[in-house]
């Protein structure tokens, strides 16, 4: 009999500060943790007294690399509890400045973060001097994306344009204009990404996920619809919290969620499996050659996901900006209210969603965010107690290695995770 | 929470363009100015925006990977970040890159992106390095929101400043 115990003390190619922790007894896997030791931030706590139309930029500053899904979240549920509508040109421009995050979150990770996993590389720079042409590539979307995020958001990190209601100045339309070469530069390079990733190694491992994801009628989902899975979930999302409810571990500063006590998966994977019917044709055709017709189990396959995500992006980015007329108006009129709100949009990692309780005179009252890598954590820690009785012929190192990368299927952003309110701490 | 910089100050922006047509060598002081110690880089920027040498001079507070489009085209390039190794408060690493990689894993990733060493070696694996490329890591320990740079890390400034000013002044 004998309990081993296999930790990875600081896993790299993730975003924020965590660690694994596995405990082994006679070849079984006892406990899994992945463990998030950056600190917690309080966002919920300070969020109140301010006034609500300072949350797109308050909550943007949770993450660097994902800033444009918190103010779409923050704007979109404020809008709910003051019965505004944003429609038309300013919600397409809504909608273009999310496939620009889209693109460069993903192109970032597919080509950086993960995709050295699968070729067997320590990190993107060993792996860039093997396969320059795949990460310039790779570099060159992702700078694609941040160019959009630039213009409509006036600002790369952080964009500065956001508010409630529309935006603080729309673009010129020329300037948009200007970026459809690159943007039609970038959809062929994110089609030969799909192909790319889908010959990559890709370890066999499959569950039985319940993905969870939003479902609009007509579009591929970003800032707007139900909140739907693939075994029966269908809900708007002012039902969110009476169906998904967040604990703390005691071993992670980070907020642990779950979908009536079970386990659930968001993200990209989980969107591709929801609303594969939404992609266009021409994309569907490509991702079913490459294996990826769904439903698709395996996590392994997100970095597929990820690509056939980030071509549709670039795809869509290219539709908006052909229909785009400068508006007269960046934005409508929005008027305070006592009232609660709640919106959920599609983060380049899966739902994120707000809540906020305001006064009359705007100022919030109270606050709830939860983001998707809080969402993935226990569906993270479960991969892993199948995945390792599946490896555990491999040395340990490379066991670990594949631990990890499947960690890295989730592209979890640790910073997002741990903005919460309240930590509780047992000592034992 | 929306800060009206100027436009010169702008993210990525340029703090000093010559008059005369671009010239070849390019000084990029890299971080941000609302962290601490991170402001080391953009500070030894602004230092030499104004001293008229026959350089341009940028700050750069984006991640590193966007370093290569930042410095393509230009011939000689001198690179500021704030680093953390574990040397004292100011201390002052300097690389000159050429055939052997630099020493990146002694230091710290302030985030999940590439450090300034790291960025390089990108740049190198990728046949994207600069004819001259000279790296300058000031040791710095205090990076929250909204502190000031300890004054061993504004001292290091002025001396980086320095040595830079004469080296592209002749």
């Amino acid at each position: 009999m004998s309990t081993k115990t296999m930790k990875v003390d600081y896993l790299a190619r993730v975003e924020g500060e965590a660690s694994l922790n596995i405990r082994m007894k006679d070849g079984t896997v006892k406990d899994v943790q992945f463990a998030v030791f950056e600190p917690p931030r309080f966002f919920e706590a300070f969020l109140k007294g301010r006034r609500a139309a300072e949350a797109p930029d308050i909550t943007a500053r949770i993450c660097g690399i994902c800033p444009v899904a918190y103010q779409m979240s923050s704007c979109h549920a404020i809008e709910q509890a003051y019965g505004v509508t944003v429609d038309g040109t300013l919600r397409d421009l809504r909608r273009l400045l999310y496939c620009g995050e889209w693109i460069e979150s993903h192109a970032l990770h597919v080509h950086l973060l993960h995709a050295p996993d699968f070729l067997g590389y320590q990190d993107g720079i060993q792996m860039a001097a093997d396969h320059p042409m795949e990460v310039k590539r790779g570099l060159r979307i992702k700078k694609i994306g941040n160019d959009i995020v630039n213009i409509v958001g006036g600002r790369e990190i952080h964009p500065i344009n956001v508010r409630l209601g529309g935006f603080y100045k729309a673009p010129a339309r020329q300037r948009l204009t200007a970026m459809l070469d690159d943007l039609k530069w970038a959809y062929d390079a994110s089609v030969e990404t799909i192909r790319w990733t889908a010959s990559l190694p890709i370890p066999e491992f499959e569950r039985d996920y319940e993905y969870v994801a939003l479902r609009h009628p007509r579009e591929y989902p970003m800032n707007e619809g139900r909140v739907v899975s693939n075994k029966g979930l269908d809900i708007p999302n002012t039902e969110f919290e009476q169906h998904f409810v967040e604990e703390h571990a005691p071993y992670s500063n980070a907020l642990q969620c779950a979908l009536d006590g079970r386990p659930y998966h968001v993200g990209p994977l989980a969107r591709y499996n929801v609303n594969f019917d939404l992609l266009p044709k021409e994309l569907r055709r490509v991702a079913e050659s490459v294996g990826m017709k769904p439903p698709v189990l395996n996590p392994f396959k997100s970095i597929v996901a990820r690509a056939v995500e980030t071509a549709y992006a670039c795809g869509e980015a290219i539709r908006l900006i052909e229909g785009y007329q400068t508006p007269e108006k960046s934005s409508v009129t929005v008027e305070p209210r006592a009232s609660t709100g709640c919106g959920c949009t599609e983060a380049p990692r899966g739902i994120l969603y707000h809540r906020y309780k305001l006064d009359d005179l705007g100022v919030i009252l109270d606050a709830k965010i939860v983001p998707p890598t809080a969402q993935n954590q226990k569906t993270m820690e479960d991969d892993l107690r199948q995945l390792v009785p599946e490896n555990i012929g491999l040395p340990e190192a490379d066991l670990l290695w594949r631990c990890e990368q499947s960690v890295r299927n989730y592209d979890p952003c640790i910073s997002c995770a741990t903005h919460f309110l309240k930590l509780n701490r047992v000592e034992e | 929470m929306r800060h009206a910089l100027p436009e010169t100050e702008q993210s990525g922006g340029i703090v000093a363009i010559t008059a005369a047509r671009r010239k070849r060598t390019l000084i990029i002081g890299i971080g941000n100015s609302l962290r601490g110690d991170d402001a080391a880089g953009p500070s030894v920027a602004r230092l030499l925006a104004s001293a008229a040498l026959p350089a341009d001079v940028r700050i750069h507070e984006r991640e590193g990977a966007a370093l290569m489009d930042v410095w393509e085209g230009y011939d000689r390039v001198f690179l500021v970040d704030a680093v953390v190794s574990g040397a004292p408060v100011g201390t002052v690493h300097r690389f000159d890159v050429g055939e052997a990689p630099l020493p990146s894993a002694r230091f710290a990733s302030l985030s999940h992106d590439f450090n300034v060493l790291e960025a390089v070696e990108l740049a190198r694996a990728l046949g994207c390095l600069p004819a001259s490329l000279a790296v300058f890591g000031i040791e710095g320990a205090r990076f929250s929101h909204g502190s000031t740079m300890r004054p061993e890390v504004a001292a290091a400034a002025e001396v980086v400043a320095r040595t830079i000013r004469e080296e592209v002044g002749t």
